[in-house]
């Protein structure tokens, strides 16, 4: 397979170490450039996000040393940085990457994001004719597994963090939120998090009252919303449909005769309260009421991790999809080291049947077109029916343990050199794999290019 | 050729029934994409064999119960695929698809009753009031529903640990919406139809007939509707206490609908 992954990620390496490998957007065709000089590497390609770098290549004689880049392009020795490495080969390197594609080797399993770095990458690789035929290929297979992962499991389905959590519950009372107004008690980040999230989702006007008034009027401004003194409080609350209280106050700012008054005034519309105050802000027999929903910070976090153990559970589906998919792939790669033999056998026999055909001439006299035509049928159709045989067999035997045994034979029995392999095996790459790995990443290779 | 129709419209709710049995068991996913068409379809059929009937056997066959049971459901399906188109909320099927296979069917198995020579279904009020006030029914009942799915959403957020059968659920407040706009169809076709009753049962019988059961049944399944409106339009009434009266309304419609048997302005079958 001859791939070739090296780098860090969250998980091997603190992130002032990862900042040191980082390559921005506008460096990274540079360092590309660098990547394919390193001697035996054919193709390559850098992922670099905050969470990770991660440096693919492809070698041509399944040789290649991706410590000789880190040392030439960071200027760093590859020793000195051994425990935060990471490095995969082969099968390893191809399954590390389905794995990243699809999320799953991500801090947050199952975030979206990463799909769409994986891809940004791949474009500028591309751009540049760093990634072109077999690694073209393994993307493209990629992107195929993220988007089987996502829609056959429910890795990415739930909310896992304590403000998206929020606004799928402000969803499930209000629908959508377009409109709805959020009140914030109190001018904590918390709060700040989780309006900007209720924002992105429609929500529409932000009142915003804290003890200081100015740092109210300074949050409200920032949301283009209105600053209420807080002594106003009790006769404002009311215009809101999701409050979100935050305040260090030690004890409950509402209590459950507030909430019988702003049910009333409200004419039964409900309300929705998100308490992430330590003490809690809200007097929790306010939940009792009818349409007043009351969630605490203990109650996100509840229904965060119950997502998260969905999560989990979903990841290892998806570890097994993947794996499958890690499997399916290596066979039709597999396929390709025989395609190498496959167009020198075609080769072969053709120049057999020229040098034939030109030997006869002499014999055959003057031939009219359309017995040229006949001729030139029945030796093509003679040398096809002969090859039919060997090429199954050699497709066939690519897949089994056998391949390097078979290909052996058939290159003795049909007397094919070595040279000739080297010289045509480029030439056959571009189209070979087009036709045997994935038919999507030919039609793409010859449009583009 | 009704008959057939029928019997192609009940196996297609069918579909609608199994797929709300499987909701129960959290299993019915799978047929979700295909429910909704499946009763749409049944609808289809379901108005050709009503109307074929109609056409031949005149409006009288309606009056029947067998035949206005099976005229419900149509008609339920009609609201529950108006405020689909609107609100795209399928989770009211759950009530829904069972109620109409169950009246679509017992209307097909029904006998077919003697023929009715009562002069008062001469009268053109008499269709008229049939047709507003199952209209008006059906309007109830997807109400009556809304409410029940307002209470199963609003303790299922309640409870803090969402459900995974109640995670389909549409929100509360498009609940509330469906609900509302429901009863506010409905009320003017329940009003009228009532009205049109009144007026031939006058002529024909005189001022007494409102003494009848079904008669007062009605009027009284027509105040709580009233009060239901009024209570949700001034106070914003909801969730259980709009459930409770829901379910008096509809307990009233039902004992209204089946109150035919003791009824006698509604018996139209001299012995």
């Amino acid at each position: 397979m001859n791939f070739f992954v090296i780098g860090v990620n969250h998980k091997t390496a603190p992130v002032e170490v990862r900042e040191r490998f980082a390559i921005p957007e506008a460096k990274l065709p540079d360092a590309l450039r660098e990547l394919t000089s390193i001697p035996g590497v054919e193709e390559g390609m850098i992922v670099s996000t905050c969470n990770r770098v991660e440096i693919i290549a492809r070698a041509t004689n399944g040789k290649c040393d991706l410590r000789e880049f880190v040392r030439k392009y960071y200027g760093l020795e590859p020793n000195d940085f051994q425990k935060y490495l990471f490095e995969h080969r082969e099968k390893a390197a191809v399954h590390h990457l389905f794995r990243v594609a699809s999320s799953l080797d991500s801090m947050v399993v199952g975030e979206p994001q990463i799909l769409g770095q994986v891809k940004e990458a791949y474009a500028v690789a591309r751009a540049v004719g760093a990634v072109q035929s077999q690694l073209d290929a393994l993307l493209t297979r990629a992107f195929a597994v993220a988007k089987k992962v996502r829609s056959e499991t429910a890795v990415a389905s739930s909310s896992v963090s304590v403000a998206s959590v929020a606004v799928d519950l402000a969803k499930k009372i209000f629908g959508d939120l377009d409109g709805k107004a959020v009140y914030l008690v109190g001018a904590g980040k918390m709060c700040e998090l989780a309006a900007r999230h209720l924002l992105a989702h429609g929500a529409g006007k932000i009142y915003v009252a804290n003890r200081t008034f100015e740092r109210a009027v300074a949050l409200a401004r920032k949301f283009n919303g209105e600053a209420v003194p807080f002594e106003k409080l009790y006769e404002t609350v009311e215009k809101a449909d999701i409050i979100i209280s935050s305040t260090g106050a030690p004890h409950a700012i509402f209590r459950k005769e507030h909430g019988e008054h702003f049910l009333k005034v409200r004419k039964n519309r409900p309300m929705f309260f998100i308490d992430i105050a330590v003490p809690r802000d809200i007097d929790p027999k306010l939940n009792d009421l009818d349409g007043i929903f009351v969630y605490d910070i203990d109650d996100l976090q509840q229904v965060v991790s119950s997502h998260i153990g969905d999560r989990k559970r979903e990841a290892e589906r998806a570890e097994e999809l993947v794996a499958e998919e890690v499997e399916r792939f290596e066979s039709k790669l597999q396929t390709l080291n025989v395609v190498p033999t496959i167009v020198s056998l075609q080769e072969h026999l053709e120049t057999v049947r020229q040098a034939e055909i030109d030997r006869l001439r002499g014999r055959l006299g003057e031939l009219s077109p359309e017995q040229e035509m006949a001729v030139e049928a029945l030796t093509k159709g003679i040398i096809n029916k002969i090859m039919h045989t060997p090429i199954t067999t050699l497709k066939t035997a690519a897949r089994e343990q056998e391949a390097t045994t078979v290909v052996d034979l058939v290159r003795k029995l049909f007397n094919l050199r070595a040279e000739q392999k080297a010289e045509q095996k480029s030439a056959a790459k571009e189209d070979a794999v087009g036709a045997v790995v994935g038919e999507e990443s030919h039609r793409r290779n010859t449009s583009e290019g | 050729m009704p008959i057939l129709w029928l019997r192609i419209a009940t196996i297609l709710y069918a579909v609608g029934l199994l797929y709300a049995l499987l909701l129960l068991t959290k299993r019915g996913e799978w047929l979700s994409k295909i429910a909704v068409p499946a009763v749409g379809l049944g609808m289809v059929f379901h108005f050709v064999s009503l109307t074929e009937l109609t056409i031949s056997e005149s409006y009288v066959e309606l009056l029947t119960i067998r035949h206005a049971e099976s005229a419900m459901a149509l008609l339920i399906g009609c609201v529950f695929m108006f405020l689909f188109v609107r609100y795209r909320v399928t989770s009211p099927g759950i009530f829904v698809f069972p109620l109409m296979f169950f009246l679509t069917f017992a209307s097909e198995i029904a006998q077919r009753p003697p023929a009715t020579n009562s002069p008062m279904v001469r009268s053109w009020l008499i269709p008229v009031h049939v047709a507003l006030l199952l209209i008006g029914y059906a309007a109830l009942f997807l109400s009556f529903i809304s409410s029940l799915l307002y209470i199963l959403q609003a303790r299922s957020l309640k409870s803090k640990t969402p459900a995974s059968l109640f995670s389909r659920l549409p929100a509360l407040e498009v609940v509330d919406q469906v609900g509302y706009k429901a009863l506010l169809f409905g009320f003017p076709f329940m009003t009228f139809g009532l009205i049109a009753g009144s007026v031939v049962a006058q002529a024909k019988i005189g001022a007494f007939y409102f003494l009848d059961p079904k008669v007062l049944l009605s009027i009284l399944m027509w105040g709580v509707y009233m009060v239901l409106l009024y209570t949700r339009w001034s106070s914003g009434w909801r969730g259980r206490r709009a459930a409770y009266l829901a379910t008096f309304a509809f307990a009233a419609a039902v004992c209204a609908w089946a109150a035919n048997a003791i009824s006698t302005v509604h018996r139209f079958i001299n012995p």
